[in-house]
């Protein structure tokens, strides 16, 4: 089943005026993708790019992506943050290819148009030609010539960048409550790099925020967070969204390993596993305030793990509408003491590509796909928790998903 | 140099840690470590850089027997194969006891409904102990080159 688009007829015709219903064209259409990479990547919105961490020093820098287009993230030699696409202006060459590094400038391999840190072209060999031939028209002017550079804001080590010249400030463009939670985990201490992983899950990049905004299927999937308490429907927790529905945060406090009154539907509670070696579940209170996990997710693409004692950027690259990169890089304080790393990196076991909770997510990404592909003109059901999308004090609820959609349709006229 | 008796003892070895998870006789992988052991699983990028990250990190054989119960029990994944091959494997001379071992390995992975594909290609860089008279490995760190992970690793490395 294909769907066809006929001139000025909608791009997706919406099952109904709510958010409950979510048509399979959009995680499968390459119209729909196209212009969400427009519309929502390189429109007005906040990518995440790095970690100050990662570029401490004057020369360093840092590849990275926003949607589709590789961008370059540069610490100049006057301690400024930037963010340049890395497409060299003159031919379009992806001119650098290594993944971070340090370099005074930059140089396409191709002409050997060179740039500084901040993008500026510094010079074009055979300028002025050679013996009165060739070179460049004599109104050729430098200034005209460098790369694309982005808007860039960093908050308390984090760096975000934006495409669009129009893109609100960051502050609002998180709100109040989303940049206080966004602020517990970014407290303004210095950030320590622990290390990356990277996956390419075969399934549409939505269907990995719709995962982190739905703590229902928690419950009910991952036994590691089930039996072990970690995160569970029976836990004090809620669904925090601001105001326009985009972004959101799933909030828990850890339960004990045992069944309560409230979990009689989870067939999967396991009380009678005991680890053989229970370090990698060992976690201490860090963060001020009750929750012992914040999962927080930024649009359009980013998701923010505070699971315990690991901390984890997962930043979602969209690789056309049946696949996504997921870029994990996980991090500590500076202020950490040896106990506190291996800790993060005991409990580093069960998140990312061969996470014992993960893994669950990512194979089911992959068979949702799989399921919605070849059924183009059916859709999903998300009214878990009601049709509304105002957050909730609890996790029984797909409210999260729901918000998301309410600001996709808005954003992408639908 | 290494003895030939030694160099076929070692690669008895390999092949045994081949043929447990190639034949899914899981259970019995932990059983080529010593019990304090450590074994991880690391993209080439943090290694080259001294990041600390690795995407499997067990700090002892009961961590090792909590994965293989994560696997039989616990995970949801779509059913697969995997088959190890490992060769280019370069002894170091013993040392107190240790012998260094490095070798090549290539994972294969099949679905059931796709063609097998290459699934993670890198070294092994490896330590063994003689405990009552056996070879183990008390580490074993799998280094990758394919960083970007084809979706999800079920089967260690």
């Amino acid at each position: 089943m294909s769907v066809s688009h006929a001139d000025n007829a909608p791009l997706v015709t919406w099952p109904n005026d709510g958010y409950d219903r979510i048509p399979y064209q959009i995680y499968t259409d390459p119209e729909v993708y196209r212009q969400e990479l427009e519309t929502i990547f390189y429109g007005d919105s906040w990518g995440f790019v790095a970690l100050e961490a990662e570029v401490p020093n004057a020369g360093d820098f840092k590849s990275a992506w926003i949607g589709e287009r590789p961008v370059i993230v540069t610490r100049a030699e006057d301690g400024s943050v930037n963010v340049i696409a890395n497409r060299c202006a003159h031919r379009g060459v992806k001119f650098c290819h290594n993944d971070s590094g340090n370099a005074e400038n930059f140089t396409c391999p191709y002409h050997q148009w060179m740039y500084d840190l901040k993008g500026n072209l510094l010079g074009v060999p055979f300028r002025r030609g050679i013996d009165g031939q060739g070179g460049m028209p004599k109104d050729f002017d430098r200034a005209n010539h460098g790369l694309d550079k982005l808007q860039v804001h960093c908050e308390n080590g984090a760096i975000f960048a934006s495409f669009s010249e129009t893109v609100e400030p960051f502050a609002d463009f998180l709100g109040p409550e989303m940049l206080g939670y966004f602020n517990r985990v970014f407290d303004g201490r210095e950030l320590s790099l622990l290390g990356y992983s990277r996956q390419l899950i075969p399934g549409n990049w939505k269907l990995m925020m719709e995962n982190l905004k739905d703590p229902y299927h928690a419950s009910l999937l991952h036994i590691f967070l089930i039996t072990f308490g970690l995160f569970r429907a029976d836990n004090q927790s809620s669904v925090a969204m601001d105001d326009t529905g985009r972004h959101a945060c799933l909030i828990s406090k850890r339960g004990e390993q045992k069944h309560t009154g409230k979990t009689r539907d989870m067939k999967r509670l396991w009380e009678d596993f005991n680890l053989q070696d229970s370090r990698i579940l060992d976690p201490v209170p860090e963060f001020p305030g009750d929750a012992t996990v914040v999962m927080q997710t930024l649009w359009p693409s980013l998701i923010i793990q505070q699971q315990s004692n690991t901390l984890a950027m997962r930043q979602i690259v969209p690789r056309g509408p049946g696949g996504h990169e997921l870029r994990w890089t996980y991090f500590g304080y500076t202020d950490d003491d040896e106990e506190m790393t291996r800790r993060r990196l005991r409990q580093a076991n069960l998140m990312g590509p061969a996470g014992l909770v993960s893994v669950d997510d990512s194979e089911v990404l992959k068979v949702s796909q799989d399921g919605i592909e070849p059924f183009e003109e059916a859709a999903a059901v998300a009214e878990m928790g009601g049709r509304e999308t105002e957050s909730q004090d609890h996790m029984v609820t797909e409210v999260g998903v729901r918000g998301f959609y309410k600001y996709y349709r808005q954003i992408m006229g639908l | 140099m290494a003895s030939i008796e030694l160099r076929l003892e070692i690669e008895d070895l390999y092949t045994a840690y081949a043929a447990t998870l190639d034949n899914d006789d899981l259970d019995a992988w932990p059983d080529l470590f010593t019990e304090d052991c450590l074994y991880q699983v690391i993209p080439r990028d943090n290694f080259d850089r001294d990041l600390p990250l690795a995407l499997i990190r067990c700090e002892s054989r009961a961590m090792l027997r909590d994965r293989v119960t994560a696997v039989r029990e616990t995970t949801m994944f779509e059913p697969r194969y995997v088959r190890h091959l490992i060769s280019n494997i370069r002894v170091s001379p013993e040392t107190d006891g240790v012998i260094e071992v490095q070798a090549n390995y290539a994972v294969f992975e099949t679905m059931t409904d796709a063609y097998t594909r290459v699934f993670n290609v890198g070294r092994y860089l490896d330590k063994l102990v003689r405990e009552d008279g056996r070879l183990l490995f008390s580490e074993k760190r799998c280094v990758y080159d394919s960083v970007l992970v084809p979706n999800s690793i079920i089967y260690p490395i």
